[in-house]
């Protein structure tokens, strides 16, 4: 039964939320402001049950990790912003959270994203064959592209033509990428239909 | 009495027979499968402590066997570090964890056997082998109820450390040192006054454009960060771009709509956006209830804004920040309300979405580049200096790597094939 009225009101809910392709109705209203509303309120229970607690609470009074204290002290002044005379406490937060990130961000490009890239680009060219040529557009779809995020020159001459080779790498890979995307969700509206025309409405079987 | 006796017989013989097939063990001490029948252990290199790896090499043959590994602490304290590993995987890390972080406590002597056999180890015979009282310093072959089990002998003593550096992260440190000297010595330019050039970013006059045409419209502005943390760069970037937009809104006198995925991007967003109206002048036009948070659900957040905008319909809608599969969702209400759509995003599987569905789309790092170009402030001028010199070195790399590899390869020169090899290696991370 408890399965049942679950089938019902997830279909309902699915239904109210297409009806926002005719255009937007009290129905989407409904299930728009119920997603929203619910969604919300998971995540300060989430916030609550698999932050706060196990990464300040528990370590703090079972382990005597005092040094959470200070963590803690710089989430507490966040909320100074409902106190105008002290908001600008929780600038500090705010420029450490920054601070930290762009820090933090640094050392991740060069070793997540520039270092492999550019020894993913050191590819063998053996003879004349396609895997050579498969190589090559590699190195210079590569080249071209970093022309085109050239910004210190203006694009003229070389640099225009390089520059307008590199994009058209760009969409090329844009229109890959485009089409592997809606591929998948594609799949995930079959799902959806599958969900309605199975579980729902049983006649697919 | 006679029948008595014999019962007794026959009960004791059926006990004794019972007893011994289910617990029946024969030991064959120092046998073994092959020779070099052992496992090694060595402490795991670049880690911070608590963590030893083992390691072994079986005959090819027996790639489908399994192996268990056991570890003896130096208390004698016996326990399984994994079971029934396939022998093909030909390693296991017994580390710590945030479980059960003392597992492998460092400074401490460990002893690892390895338990060979061809089908999944029994429990009662692992259970015989850890127990304190058998232990299992005896190598050999354990024929235990009919299953065959070749024990390795012991490891010598292997000892947990932590390592002061990751030798293998050295790559990462000297392009650190590149970059920031590079990056200091153009701050240090674009401080002492030197001018320095950024060419015009396209699709940024359209942001006056888009403020313009929301004003004359009656219709406010909608500005989207997406769904990154303010920790994100990406979202960073949105920011500053948000900050000069802020400042066109409060020149033209209109009204900026700023929904918000995260609390503290919210609060920034609202810091932002205050600032931008006091510099523009018109602090009494700023509404922080006009920046307002949503849900931190990734589909809660789409369908929030897109509600909105039907509802507000903005004239212009500002898609800046990190953004992953609500992307589309977000990019087609705004063109579907007919509103101006500029966007930006580092997410290049995102990116094409928004080339589709938006009437200017700022890719990658020409979003970074804008917020620079609208500030033109010195200091960042010089990194995005910095930062096209650091592209041309890599440039300079990859076509070095392009010419070795021609002589490398096509012309099989054994030196340039070490070369070819050697600056592989050296950005290997």
């Amino acid at each position: 039964m408890g399965t049942t009225i679950g089938i019902w009101i997830a279909a309902g809910l699915t239904l109210f939320i297409y009806s926002f392709l005719y255009k937007d109705n009290p129905f989407y209203k409904f299930a728009e402001h119920l997603y929203v509303g619910i969604t919300a309120g998971y995540w300060i229970i989430y916030t609550w049950a698999y932050v706060i607690q196990p990464m300040l609470l528990d370590p703090m009074i079972k382990n005597k990790q005092f040094i959470l204290i200070i963590p803690a002290f710089f989430g507490i002044i966040m909320l100074t912003r409902w106190f105008p005379q002290i908001s600008w406490l929780s600038r500090w937060s705010i420029a450490f959270t920054v601070g930290m990130g762009a820090g933090l961000g640094v050392t991740g490009a060069i070793q997540g994203f520039i270092l492999p890239q550019v020894q993913a680009t050191l590819v063998p060219l053996t003879g004349f064959n396609f895997e050579t040529f498969n190589n090559f557009l590699i190195v210079f779809g590569v080249l071209t592209t970093l022309i085109y995020f050239y910004f210190s020159k203006e694009q003229k001459g070389v640099l225009r033509w390089g520059s307008k080779i590199g994009i058209t790498f760009i969409m090329v890979a844009f229109g890959a990428s485009f089409g592997y995307t809606v591929m998948a969700r594609i799949s995930l509206l079959i799902g959806r239909i599958y969900f309605l025309l199975s579980d729902w409405l049983k006649v697919l079987r | 009495m006679l029948k008595r006796t014999l019962l007794l017989i026959v009960f004791l013989i059926l006990s004794i027979s019972l007893f011994s097939e289910n617990d029946s063990l024969i030991f064959l001490e120092n046998q073994t499968p092959f020779e070099g029948f052992a496992i090694t252990g060595k402490d795991i290199p670049n880690d911070g402590g608590g963590g030893i790896e083992i390691e072994w090499s079986f005959p090819d043959s027996l790639d489908n066997f399994f192996l268990t590994v056991l570890r003896k602490d130096e208390a004698g304290n016996n326990s399984i570090v994994a079971t029934d590993l396939l022998v093909s995987s030909k390693q296991v890390r017994d580390v710590s964890s945030e479980e059960d972080p003392s597992r492998v406590k460092d400074g401490t002597k460990y002893y690892y056997t390895g338990i060979l056999s061809k089908k999944m180890v029994d429990e009662d015979f692992l259970n015989m082998l850890i127990s304190k009282e058998n232990g299992y310093s005896k190598n050999g072959i354990y024929i235990f109820n009919n299953d065959t089990f070749y024990v390795t002998a012991e490891t010598d003593a292997i000892i947990s450390k932590a390592s002061w550096f990751n030798l293998s992260r050295i790559p990462v440190v000297i392009s650190l040192i590149l970059i920031s000297f590079v990056f200091l010595y153009y701050l240090n330019l674009a401080k002492s006054g030197k001018e320095l050039y950024i060419r015009k970013i396209n699709g940024l006059d359209a942001v006056e454009e888009a403020v313009g045409r929301s004003t004359e419209m009656g219709k406010p502005i909608m500005y989207i960060l997406g769904i990154g943390y303010v920790t994100d760069i990406p979202t960073i970037a949105g920011l500053t771009i948000l900050s000069r937009v802020s400042k066109k809104v409060a020149e033209y006198e209109t009204k900026i709509l700023v929904p918000s995925y995260d609390p503290v991007v919210m609060t920034t967003a609202q810091e932002v956006v205050k600032e931008a109206f006091t510099e523009a002048g018109r602090p009494d036009l700023y509404n922080k209830n006009d920046i307002m948070y949503i849900t931190q659900d990734q589909f809660g957040y789409a369908a929030g804004v897109d509600g909105m905008m039907m509802r507000e319909k903005p004239g212009a809608v500002f898609l800046q920040g990190l953004f992953f599969a609500e992307s589309l969702i977000l990019a087609e209400t705004g063109h579907s309300i007919g509103a101006i759509q500029i966007s930006g995003t580092t997410e290049t599987a995102q990116l094409p979405f928004f080339v589709a569905a938006c009437d200017y789309t700022l890719i990658g790092e020409e979003m970074m580049a804008a917020s620079v170009y609208l500030q033109k402030e010195p200091m960042m001028l010089g990194s995005i200096a910095a930062e096209d010199l650091l592209k041309v070195f890599i440039m300079v790399l990859i076509i070095v790597g392009f010419v070795l590899s021609i002589f490398a390869y096509g012309f099989n020169i054994g030196i340039f094939k070490n070369l070819f090899d050697l600056l592989a290696r050296a950005l290997q991370v």
